[in-house]
């Protein structure tokens, strides 16, 4: 298999997931465009492994979902305490710190 | 190998798809099954890259923890089912152009660096993946960000239980 298949998968997933981050309104489905992204590193890294036959890529895949887990936690903390004061997650209505 | 590169297009083909339907999606609830569509893919392409340990917390994870809470989230926050206005913002032309952009300097480098460079599957591939091997690794060589991660996390979820507590 070529290295590259999964590289360039993997830079495709990570470009959707910036195509969402920009253009989506809603905050959860930003949340899960970002899920896209470091997935994409995920395949990233697990590929590397397999292509230097070491196991660091594989650790710091484990480390990497680990983040995902907690990045998720917080941000959808965030996104219910933004419910909570404004009764929308729309993000172009998330705008009072703007001056 | 034939079989692998067969397996890797489907598998790839099905991930661009729902990646695809996951920034396109109109309906909150389906954005969040075709995540799941691209994360169960991801796992099965590590099963290819013969981390099976790595693929199977994967499905753990992601598909088990992360997806329930992204349904929660859309529970709690009562995203509107059908949509009633556009998901998207008015950046959509620009965000178009930046991705394209990105995926095509990204693409053009990964071919520059690595044209021609194979993955050779073997058994010793296989005895790299197995859980065995990643947690001597992880305890004996990667101690200290294995602590550091844990404490990251213990961290992150009191401080999300101190954000979204009614007070």
């Amino acid at each position: 298999m070529a290295l590259n298949n999964f590289l360039i998968l993997s830079a495709f997933l990570f470009c959707t997931g910036i195509y969402g981050v920009l253009a989506r309104k809603n905050a959860v489905l930003v949340l899960m465009s970002i899920e896209l992204m470091l997935n994409a590193v995920n395949i990233n890294l697990v590929a590397y492994s397999a292509f230097h036959k070491a196991v660091a890529g594989q650790v710091f895949a484990l480390f990497l979902i680990t983040i995902a887990a907690a990045e998720v936690g917080i941000g959808l903390a965030i996104v219910l305490l933004i419910y909570r004061n404004s009764h929308t997650v729309d993000l172009d209505d998330a705008d009072q710190l703007k001056g | 190998m034939v079989a692998q590169n067969v397996a890797f297009w489907i598998l790839a083909i099905a991930m661009a798809g729902a990646a695809i339907g996951v920034v396109r999606s109109q309906n909150v609830v389906h954005a969040a099954l075709y995540l799941v569509v691209v994360l169960a893919g991801a796992a099965a392409q590590f099963i290819l890259l013969a981390a099976e340990f790595v693929a199977w917390v994967q499905v753990l994870i992601y598909i088990g923890a992360i997806v329930i809470l992204f349904l929660f989230g859309i529970m709690l926050t009562r995203a509107p089912m059908r949509p009633e206005g556009s998901m998207d913002n008015s950046q959509r032309l620009a965000a178009a152009v930046v991705s394209l952009f990105l995926f095509g300097v990204i693409t053009a480098l990964f071919v520059d660096a690595y044209g021609g460079k194979e993955i050779k599957l073997s058994d010793d591939l296989v005895l790299i993946g197995r859980s065995s091997n990643i947690a001597s690794s992880i305890f004996r060589d990667y101690l200290v960000p294995f602590e550091v991660v844990s404490m990251l996390l213990l961290a992150a979820l009191v401080g999300a239980v101190v954000i979204a507590r009614r007070d």
